[in-house]
């Protein structure tokens, strides 16, 4: 049992970025001199070989079959099992994706192995690696080992590592064909959609003011609606708000909303799953009345204090830095 | 629709949190514990279909001593009855040790559904309703925002990412886990907690279970995380504070 395996994602005929990011963790692993090789899983893949074959890896895998077109877990298992199984890799490595989180705790178990999920680091310490994770939504960190024989699954955070540093190369790419069976496959996918047009790009907007539970209740928004104004930018919110109703869901940021770069982010939130979103500011204020929030680990300038009292102090000096 | 909620007891959310001396772990002398978050959703949606089917729904929840009282809080708010997998031993377990447990325990029950939230808010690995499935052979979907159920089968919606949703159908018995904030959470009547006093709880002793298998997944240290960016506090009164900040953002941000 020897290499690392990636398992690349991908949706509508292009990889999913945090992809290369896993990649990149892949490589990390395999600096000792590992083999590395990486595959990726669906139907009609022709589209995707040209850019796997594109980086330094020792071996591409294309697992292709009919039953793989739409995902489904038991689908995804089962190829991925035999592919596991024939290739004998030490650690097998996924971005930290909601469907990785659907499928590979199940794939980890049938090797007898726990998925060490959504890692933001990992480092050499010896012969072994240590697993760096986040625990209580990003307030402790924490180091993980890996025992046992069977190979290690890890997932890694969005952002977590850098797909610039992927090294390119020419790597052939083949194909693997699992034995899969239409009645072993039991959930039924119907195709993705999307409730409603977005009416708002945050993607696009250069200052967000993005609003957290410390808001407690819907009255008092509109004291961050004005700094909003004051400064120009849109407003967004961490996701209890937006599944409060007191904003629409399409001003959410963070894994399951929006992903922003703003030249300027003003947040009084600090959930994980929020963070991962807005990770591409250029320059990030924090105000929370607890200094030891996660958001303050990603801020630039922070103030710690009541929202309060701090928002509408800082609503009129913008207004006044304005008007002078 | 016999349905079984796994639920996680978890510190209070917004608790202070301190490194005990091991640095293994945190403090808990100190902490108060509350159900897990999406834990509370899956209890909802458990209610929710009962009430619109009818059937039984059945808290589990894994834990010591201290689980009692997150159990007796499900089952104020309309849970029928309970399983306490009492033990003290959850730190030396992995998700696939703590998952068989749950499986060795609720093994004679033959649930139609088994519900769960998506991740726990103390480790966050949001793997344990995935791996309880795996071993009780069961279909799975996760990240649930709506449940319908049909005869013998559901269809699920669930969330992808980016604002993207997919329906999904699948055979009973299956296990879901739930998101958070996909309904409005009830409170427990009086009437609620009064009748939880009588309700059944079955203890099932650790000791009484098969040996879970050795984890191969050890949490070594536990630590405050570094700083990834060099953080300028701005200090003073609110009023203060904001005007050195609104400096900053003129003369070094370029944003005003």
């Amino acid at each position: 049992m020897s290499g690392v395996l990636v398992v690349l994602e991908h949706r509508g005929g292009a990889y999913n970025r945090m992809s290369w990011e896993a990649l990149a963790a892949g490589q990390q692993l395999a600096a000792s001199g590992q083999p590395l090789s990486a595959a990726v899983v669906g139907n009609d893949l022709d589209a995707l070989n040209s850019e796997l074959a594109g980086n330094k890896l020792d071996k591409g895998y294309r697992v292709e079959h009919a039953l793989l077109r739409n995902y489904t877990a038991d689908g995804y298992v089962s190829a991925l099992e035999q592919l596991i199984k024939k290739l004998e890799p030490s650690y097998v490595v996924f971005p930290h994706t909601y469907q990785v989180r659907d499928f590979a705790p199940r794939l980890a178990t049938r090797f007898g192995q726990v998925l060490l999920a959504d890692l933001v680091g990992l480092r050499k310490d010896g012969d072994t690696f240590v697993f760096v994770r986040q625990l209580f939504q990003g307030k402790l960190n924490a180091d993980y080992g890996h025992t046992g024989s069977g190979p290690c699954f890890l997932s890694v955070q969005a952002g977590a590592f850098r797909a610039e540093s992927l090294e390119a190369g020419s790597t052939g790419v083949e194909a693997f064909a699992p034995q899969l069976d239409a009645n072993a496959i039991r959930n039924k996918p119907e195709e993705p959609f999307r409730e409603a047009a977005q009416t708002v790009d945050l993607s696009a907007a250069p200052i967000i003011v993005s609003v957290g539970r410390g808001i407690k209740e819907q009255d008092n928004l509109p004291i961050m609606e004005e700094l909003a104004a004051a400064l120009g930018a849109e407003l967004a919110a961490s996701r209890p708000i937006c599944d409060n109703g007191w904003l629409p869901m399409e001003r959410q940021v963070g894994s399951s909303g929006q992903t922003v770069s703003p030249k300027l982010a003003v947040g009084i939130s600090g959930a994980i799953q929020h963070l991962v979103g807005m990770k591409g500011s250029k320059t990030v204020v924090a105000i929370n009345k607890d200094e030891n929030a996660p958001i303050f680990e990603v801020a630039d300038y922070g103030i710690v204090g009541d929202l309060f009292e701090v928002v509408p102090a800082l609503t009129e000096a913008v207004k006044k830095a304005k008007g002078s | 629709m016999k349905i079984i909620v796994a639920i996680k007891q978890v510190p209070v959310r917004d608790s202070s949190l301190h490194i005990d001396s091991s640095g293994h772990w945190i403090d808990e002398d100190d902490l108060s514990y509350e159900i897990n978050e999406p834990d509370a959703y899956a209890l909802e949606e458990a209610l929710q279909l009962k009430e619109k089917h009818g059937g039984e729904v059945v808290a589990l929840l894994a834990g010591p001593e201290r689980g009692s009282q997150t159990i007796r809080e499900a089952l104020a708010k309309g849970a029928d009855r309970a399983i306490h997998i009492e033990c003290d031993d959850l730190a030396s377990l992995d998700t696939l040790g703590i998952a068989s447990r749950l499986a060795a325990a609720i093994k004679d029950e033959k649930p139609d559904l088994i519900l769960t939230g998506l991740q726990s808010d103390d480790l966050g690995l949001g793997q344990t309703g995935v791996v309880l499935a795996e071993l009780l052979g069961i279909p799975h979907a996760t990240i649930i925002m709506q449940v319908e159920a049909g005869e013998g089968s559901i269809k699920v919606k669930r969330e992808l990412e980016d604002g993207w949703f997919q329906h999904v159908a699948m055979p009973l018995p299956a296990l879901l886990t739930i998101q958070s904030g996909i309904s409005k959470l009830r409170y427990a009547t009086l009437m609620g907690i009064k009748k939880a006093k009588t309700k059944e709880v079955r203890r099932v002793s650790a000791g009484d279970l098969p040996p879970a298998a050795a984890a191969t997944v050890t949490l070594e240290r536990v630590y405050l995380p570094e700083k990834k960016k060099e953080t300028q506090l701005i200090e003073g009164s609110p009023k203060e504070a904001a005007a050195k900040l609104v400096e900053k953002l003129k003369f070094e941000v370029r944003v005003i």
